[in-house]
Order: structure tokens, then sequence, then C-alpha cells
């Protein structure tokens, strides 16, 4: 009886522990309950966010960038098809092994496979190394035929910037290349950045960039943990940056850069009427094509070192002192003010006795003097001695508001080219500020030509000229076609104002703001009075660039010669009075001519500088008639366009 | 006595099989068929190698089990200690013949399979000490002697089993063990003070573990410590469990696992793929079916007249109950990582053949539900 008690009792244990057993086993699954509603319900969306990470992959795509065209829709920058050498990282076993045979098959050289390496390191393992972004055909094919023994290895057909104008453009459209730190630091890049992307260095290809560079596409794929792609999932197509299209034409453009070939200069023609900019060319020149996949050390040097410094861009970089092209604007502000009766005569009595002021003498170009002068005759044949003496009387602070006012002084494009040079139009003002120091009138005098503190661009003297030109109006100088513009009201304005009577409500001869389409003279004699005078500079006898007149109404020009002296004539140059040939290169004149046709009825202005090319007359003008013909043949084509008709392009 | 051995004898085959618990076959085979859904799952959906040998294994330990059932209550109790010695010998034999994988020496090459004693020693331990507190009077529980018999008998096999290295089966054997040891009555202060002695001694126990077992435990506690190495299982589990979301990502979805982000995910973390495909609503019901198969093993202990068979199957419900639940809490990232299967649904055949073996014991307690035990 006692054991079968015990017995009893043993049982009721074991069944009351099991019973706190299974109280202890409910609460346990309870817990693990609560920790699945936590995680499944309470947590979901963060885990579902963490497991589209894992599984999920971006690969950014590369848009194309823009295309750059002419005026008459001629591609100027395009994307060309180039062939690319890839390694896919993740498919690779032996690294080194793959280098060595991609070495042995398109002949890389030690420098070029340790940035191989430095670049690897910084990738991560599922990435692409990109070998050689521009292969050529034969690399291409050699390793297409041998690509069973490339693991990993994967052939592009990609593409690349191409400029087909190459030398033509280079100053105007830039180039690009791989983007820098400080690239990287721009909105509009860090925005659309994917590796390898080339983007804008110079030029419109910077400074336009936000319209160029297009946005990137994204590829997104499913990954496993090893990080191979399984499906693709999405892919948001790259849109292709936007269409830049330029003023320029590329025919013009083409043969003024020919005309300047072997010498360092610039030329720059113009719409006189809109303002567009027809041709801007620099020399020498280089070729942005070599920069687009990193320029090699040697090209690099050549450029740099030669002694015509080909990288600076001329046209709005280069800056000159306008000498004689200036001596129109001294005429008509002397005019406007009413300082002199164009009938004064003044007597050029050569070297022998110069125009003196003070003690200093001051000489006229022409050894023998041209004898007595009135104002047309003394900007046809280009007399100094009678600017020495009307700039003396006119003053330097009024002739420096007209000559800002018709476009000297100030950059011309506005912010589009960031090595765009103000130039500098000197006063009294200026001088006591900028150099702490007062005026001296034999500065003014010496201004009166168009030397002294006075430095222009290229495109300011082509300006000045197609603002005189149009009547004196002021016109909106530009590079990029601006669609907000009617070319055919704006020209219409400007050709039915023309207006002689003086207008009261402002007072033309104060430091005014005019805007844009506005007439800028104060009366209207006073400009055809320089217009003519610089019809007879070009077609009449004795005129400074006689030599290079056309007959024919329709080529027909007027223009006005310039010889920038680059340092100070000395009495001793004076009685040796060499030909340019015999001075060194580097003392020699710049030579200079500004121009608009046809004189009949203007439409375009253009401006020629040749650095150390000698006499305007002789280095200058040549040049600018032969474009001005150039110019006047493409002109009926070029009005078709402007007024919408593209079926031309 | 001996009227109760003929009364036993002279059990029907219709009242065996009247007797057999079909709602514990019916779960068996429940949970058998979501396991091998699941494991055709971790296979993309291809019918393979792990998918075949499953259904293989599967079908042959379930034969098995039901004919074992049949085997009765009292031959499993006089083979009790022989269970526990072939056991031994086997653990024994590990040590010295065992083919390793990944670093652990757990494996018998039986050519047609590898064992994994230490997965047998599981269920050996139970049916060993329900034989041994079977005989014990209640009054002598308590005493030092009958005490220190069970230890060393848990202890051997625990050793030999973190000799391997297998820390999780060692600790799933001595739990089993010391669940026994309650269940018999063993009173309560003694299991209070090694409690405690646990907890002061964990620092130098910690002290005298593997590396990887050191990381897994600290990776437990801040999984975001190294989570490309010992920290990335669990990160990856959580993360694919708790994506799964309510209705779950649906079956042969679970991107964590067909993208291989998941680790072991046919084995011990076949509980994250199940719960990663079909949610919380799925890990409910998968947890509800072990509940239910717990408890029907715990019935069965109740209404059995002997106290082997009491002992044994409450024994064997809280060893399937640890195995669950040290599984489940390990891959929701409640435990550290330790080498844990879930019963049924993880591949492998030791531990598949153990627990068909656990439930046909408790199936054969079932159908000899009257059979009386003599003590000697």
């Amino acid at each position: 009886m006692l054991n079968r008690g015990r017995n009893i009792e043993k049982g009721r244990v074991i069944t009351r522990r099991m019973f706190i057993l299974a109280a202890a086993k409910i609460l346990l699954f309870a817990g693990i309950s609560s920790r699945l509603y936590n995680l499944q319900i309470s947590d979901r969306e963060k885990y579902e966010i963490l497991s589209d990470k894992n599984r999920i992959r971006e690969w950014k795509t590369p848009p194309q960038r823009g295309v750059i065209v002419d005026n008459f829709n001629k591609v100027l920058a395009s994307n060309d098809r180039v062939f690319q050498l890839h390694l896919i990282l993740d498919e690779i076993n032996d690294f080194d092994v793959t280098m060595f045979k991609i070495k042995n098959l398109i002949g890389l050289d030690q420098f070029q496979i340790k940035k191989l390496y430095k670049k690897k390191e910084r990738l991560k393992p599922w990435d692409t190394l990109v070998v050689s972004d521009n292969l050529t055909w034969e690399q291409f094919s050699k390793i297409n035929l041998y690509l069973h023994e490339l693991e990993g290895a994967k052939p592009v057909l990609s593409t690349s910037r191409f400029y087909p104008y190459a030398n033509d453009l280079v100053h105007i459209v830039g180039y690009v290349g791989d983007a820098s730190p400080k690239d990287l630091q721009k909105p509009e890049i860090k925005e659309n950045f994917v590796p390898g992307l080339k983007v804008g260095k110079y030029g419109i290809e910077n400074s336009l960039e936000k319209i160029l560079i297009g946005n990137y596409g994204i590829k997104r794929y499913e990954v496993n943990a090893s990080g191979k792609r399984i499906s693709q999932i999405d892919y948001i197509k790259e849109r292709q940056g936007n269409k830049v299209n330029l003023t320029i034409d590329i025919e013009i453009q083409k043969y003024a850069q020919e005309l300047l070939k072997g010498r360092a200069g610039s030329i720059c023609a113009m719409d006189i009427y809109t303002g567009e900019v027809v041709a801007m060319a620099s020399s020498p020149t280089y070729d942005p094509n070599k920069f687009t996949h990193g320029i090699n050390e040697k090209d690099w040097q050549e450029i740099r070192n030669n002694p015509l410094k080909p990288l600076i861009n001329k046209s709005i970089a280069g800056l000159y002192s306008p000498g004689s092209t200036f001596k129109p604007l001294v005429a008509l502000a002397a005019l406007e003010y009413g300082i002199l009766d164009p009938n004064k005569t003044i007597r050029c009595k050569g070297h022998k006795h110069p125009y003196e002021l003070y003690g200093v003498k001051y000489h006229c170009w022409k050894k023998e003097g041209h004898g007595y002068m009135k104002l047309r005759n003394a900007i046809k044949q280009s007399c100094d001695i009678y600017f020495y003496e009307m700039a003396r009387l006119l003053g330097v602070d009024k002739l420096s508001i007209i000559a800002k006012r018709y476009g000297l002084g100030t950059n011309v494009l506005g912010d589009l080219y960031n090595d765009e040079k103000n130039g500098l139009v000197p006063n009294t003002k200026w001088k006591r500020r900028a150099l702490e120091q007062s005026w001296y009138l034999g500065e003014t005098v010496i201004n009166g030509i168009g030397q002294g503190y006075i430095q222009t661009t290229p495109l300011q003297l082509c300006l000045m000229t197609a603002q005189i030109a149009n009547g004196g109006y002021k016109i909106k100088p530009h590079i990029i076609k601006d669609d907000t513009i009617n070319y055919k009201d704006v020209i219409n304005k400007i050709k039915l104002d023309q207006s002689n009577f003086p207008l009261h409500e402002r007072n033309y001869l104060d430091d005014i703001n005019v805007e844009y389409y506005q007439r800028m003279y104060h009366k209207k004699s006073n400009i055809n009075f320089v217009l003519d005078a610089m019809f007879g500079s070009t077609n009449e006898q004795y005129g400074t660039s006689y030599r290079s007149r056309y007959d024919d109404p329709k080529y027909q020009f007027a223009g006005k010669t310039g010889t920038s002296q680059v340092r100070r004539i000395t009495d001793l140059d004076r009685e040796l009075d060499l030909d340019t040939d015999q001075i060194e290169y580097k003392k020699r004149d710049h030579a200079l001519y500004v121009a608009f046709a046809p004189y009949k009825d203007p439409r375009y202005a253009l401006s020629v500088i040749i650095e150390h090319g000698g006499s305007g007359s002789k280095a200058a003008a040549p040049l600018a008639s032969k474009l001005i013909k150039r110019i006047i043949d493409r002109h009926k084509l070029r009005e078709q366009i402007n007024n919408g008709n593209t079926s031309l392009a | 006595m001996l009227r109760e051995r003929i009364q036993a004898s002279n059990y029907s085959f219709l009242d065996k099989l009247k007797s057999i618990d079909y709602l514990l076959i019916l779960l068996i085979i429940a949970i058998g068929s979501i396991s091998v859904f699941a494991i055709y799952s971790t296979e993309g959906g291809k019918f393979s190698f792990y998918t075949k040998n499953h259904i293989i294994r599967l079908s042959i330990f379930f034969s098995l089990f039901l004919l074992l059932s049949f085997v009765r209550v009292s031959t499993w109790y006089k083979n009790a200690y022989l269970f526990y010695i072939i056991g031994l010998v086997l653990l024994i034999t590990v040590l010295f013949f065992g083919i390793s994988a990944s670093g652990a020496t757990r494996w018998i090459n039986l050519y047609f399979l590898n064992l994994q004693p230490s997965e047998l020693m599981k269920i050996a331990v139970i049916i060993c000490f329900a034989r041994y507190y079977h005989r014990i009077q209640s009054s002598d529980i308590q005493s030092y002697k009958f005490l220190i018999q069970p230890i060393i008998l848990l202890i051997i096999p625990c050793y030999l089993v973190i000799q391997q290295p297998d820390l999780g089966t060692s600790i799933l054997i001595a739990g089993s063990g010391i669940a026994i040891i309650w269940l018999a009555g063993l009173n309560i202060k003694y299991f209070v003070y090694s409690g405690l002695l646990l907890l002061v001694s964990l620092p130098f126990a910690i002290s005298i573990l593997k590396p990887y077992q050191k990381s897994r435990i600290l990776t437990f506690f801040n999984p975001d410590r190294d989570p490309l190495g010992a920290g990335y299982q669990i990160i990856q589990s959580k993360i694919a469990i708790g994506s799964g979301g309510f209705f779950g990502k649906g079956y042969l979805k679970g991107t964590q696992s067909y993208l291989e982000f998941l680790p072991e995910k046919h084995t011990d973390f076949i509980f994250t793929l199940f719960s990663e495909e079909f949610g919380f609503l799925g890990s409910i019901i998968l947890l509800f079916l072990y509940i239910l198969l717990i408890y029907r093993i715990i019935n069965v202990g109740l209404v059995s007249r002997s106290f082997f068979a009491k002992l044994y199957c409450f024994g064997f419900a809280t060893a399937i109950f640890l195995y669950v639940f040290v599984n489940i809490a390990m891959v929701l990232g409640m435990l550290p990582i330790v080498g844990a299967p879930l019963p049924i649904m993880s591949y492998g055949g030791s531990s598949l053949l153990s627990i068909m073996l656990g439930l046909s014991i408790v199936m054969s307690c079932k159908i000899y539900n009257q059979e009386q035990i003599s003590v000697y």
C-alpha cells in the first residue's frame, strides 16, 4: 500500500511538473510569436527596404551629349562611335593574367598598366573597369578575335565627343575631357554625373554644360548575393543633352581660319543688325579631339609651348591697341560733340616738323607728311597729325563716353566665355583710380590714334564697326541662336528708324545707357560722314586700303586700316625706316583692319587682326577683302535660314 | 504483475490500430509535406538533389516510424540503457573515425547515410533517463546518490559532443536530460542553485569557448559588429523574415533565398525561407502545428499508465519544444546562432531519423498505454 501511495504521489509530481513546463513552453512560444509580429508586421517596411537594397542594384548609364550645330544646322560637335574595352571585374578570376593578355594584345605600356591598377583599386568588385575608351579598329578586332581567352572582357561600342571641324572651331566650341574634382562641384555636373562621363572643359562645351549634359539613365538589376546580375527589372532611359545652335557659319569660319593659317591673329564677322557672330576665328589653333580621351604629354607640350599661343582665343581674350581703326570713332565723337568743323584744315608736315605739345613731339606715320588735310581726308589717309589735334580739342573723357557706347571696353558675349577680356577705354577718372595719377594731355593725344592705354579685343572692334555701319544703333551681339529675337523685326526697326532729327528727351552726349536696337547717335549726318570717309579710305585713290577694294557694288565695302605699335618708336627707328621683314618678329606692329559690307546696303561688319603682321593695309585688309566676298556670297542662304526656311539645312 | 503482462500481450491487432493516435500521424504528415515544399523552394523550384533525398528519407523514416510504433513499450524500456550505450559508442567512434565538414567532426560514414550520432543521442538520453527515473522511488529522488548518476550520464555525451564541436546539439541534449530530471520531481532549489552557478561561471565558460563560438555569441548581442562575417547570417535572416510581411512574398518568390543571400537555407534556416514566402500567417500556422504535435505527445503521456511512458513522452515533448524554440528563436535573432535544426522541416537524415525514432516510441506508448512496466 505504501508503495502504491508513493506511486500515486510520483505520478502527481510528474504531471504537475509537466504542466509547469507546458506553461513555460506556452510563454516562450508567445515570445516567438510576438517577435514574429515585430519583424513581419511592425517593422515590415524597414526589412522590405533592406531586402530590396540587397537584391536590387543600380547601374547608371551615361547620357549622350547634346550636339552643337552651326547656323545651317551643320553638326560641329557630334557623338561619334568609338570602340572601347571594358572589364567586368566580378567575372575575372585572375586579374593579373587578364591584364597581361590584354597588354600584349593592344599594346599598353607600363605607365598605362599602372594607371589601370590604380583605377581598379577604387572600383567595387562588381564594377566595370574601362581599359580603353578609344581603341583603334585593329585593336578592337584583335580583342574580338581572342575574346574567348579573355575572361570578363567586354568589347563595347560606345559614343564619344567628336569635332568634325577639329581645329576650325576649338576656341568657340571648346572641348570635353574627364571631370576633375573641381568640375564635380558644379551642380549641373554633380546631378548628372556617371563615372566615365566626359564634361565640358572649355568654351561652349563648358559654359553651356547645363544644356548639353543631358540626364543619365538607370538600369536596375536584380542581383544575387555574389553580385551577379540575374535579371533586369527597370530601365529608365538616359536623355540626350539638348542641341545648341550657333550663329556661326562653319563655311565662313573655316575660310577665316584658313586665311589666318601660319599667322597669329583673329578674324571676327558679325551681322550689323542682328548681332549674330558669323565667324570668330583665332589663330593658331589646335585639335579639340585630342582632349576627349586625355591629351598625351607630347601634344600638350607642343600646344603649350607654341610661342604664338594657340590656347588663347585671340578674338575675345587677345588685347590690342586699336590703332587707326579707332579713328572713325574719334572723328564721330568730335563731330557729335561739335568740337570741330569737318572742313577745318590741318597741315601734316612729315617727320621734320612733327606735332608738338609742351615740347613733346608726336609724329605722323607718313614720313613725308600728308600736307593740308580736312577731316574726311584725314580718315581716308589715316593722318595722325589731324587726330592728335582733334583728340586734344575733344578731350579723353568725351571720347571715352562714345567709345564705350559703341562697344569698346566691355566684354561682348556676356558670361558665355570666362576667358573673355573687358579691354580698357581710359579716361581721367579711370587713371586716377587705377594708377592714382592725373591724366596728361599727351596721353589724350596718342589716345586719338588708338594708342596708349586703350586696349580692345578684336570682337569689340567688330562690334564697334557694326554699330557705326548700321547707322549708330545698339545691337545685341551673340553667338548662340536666340529664339527670342525676331530678326526681321529687328532689321526693319533699325532700317526704318534712322532718324535725322535729334530726339530731345535724351541728351546723347551724356554718359547714358542705351537700350538694344535704339539709336546711339546725336546727329545722323555725323554717322553718315564717318561712313563716307571709310568708303573713301577703301575705294578712293590714296585711301589706305585702296588696293583691297571691289568695284562690283555687290561686294563693295568700306573700312579702316590700323597699325598698332607694340613698343615705342624711337628716333633711331624713324631714321632706319625698316621694312616689316627686317624687324624682329616680336617687335613688328600688329596689323588691323575693320570693315563693313556691302557699302550700299551694309549687312556685315568684320575685324581682322594679324599679330606682328606689319601694316594694316598690307597684312590685314587683303584678308578682309577675301572674306567679305565669301560672306556676301552666302548671304542669301543665311537669310533664307534665318527667315524660317530650314529646308536648306 | 504477471497478469498484466499477459493482458498486454493480449492486445489484438485491431485494438492496436484503434489506439493509434491518428491526429499525431496527421500532424507528422502535414509538417513533413510542408518540409518537402520548403526544400523544393530552397532549390529555386527545381526538383533536384535535396528535394529528392528529403522525400526518400521522409518516406523511409516514416515507414520505419509506423513499423516501430508496434514495438512494445516494455521492449523500449528494456533496451533503454542499450540505446544509451550504443549512442555513446557511436559518439566515441566519431571522435576517432568521424568525417569532418566545415571544421567540425560530427558524422560517421555509413555509405548510404552520414550518421550524426549526436542527433541519436538526443533521444537516447531521454529514453535512458525515463527508464532511470521510472524505477526510482519518489523518496529517493532528492538523494545525492541517485542524483549523481544521471548527471554523469549527461555530462559524458555532452562533453563528447562539445568536442566535435557542436555546442547547439550539446545544449539540446543537456536540456532534454535536465527536463526529465525536472519532471521526475527533483527539488526546485537544485535548479535554482545550478542556474545561479551557471550564471556566475558564464564568463569563465565563454573564455574556454572556441573563437568562432565566441564571435557567434558576441554577434548575437550586436549583429552589426561584423555584418559581412559572423553577423551576416542573422542580419540576412531577419531581413528575409521581416520583408515577408503578413502574407509573405509568395511560394518560390522569396528573393532572399533564391538570390542566395540566405545561408544554410535548407537546414538551420529553413524556417526563414518558409517565413519569407508565407509571411506571418504561414509562420503562425507552422508554429501552431508544432504546438499541436507537442500537445499530442503530452497527451499520450497523460493517458499512459507507466512512469516510463509518462516521463518519456513529457521529456520528448519538451525536447521537441526545445528544438523548435531554439531553432526559431535563433533565426529570429533572439538566441545566438548555434547549429540546431528544425524538427522534420530541416534537411538532414540523422535529425529526421532521431525525431521519427522518438515519435515511434511515443506512438508505442500510445498503443500500449495500459501496459504496466515492472520496476525490475
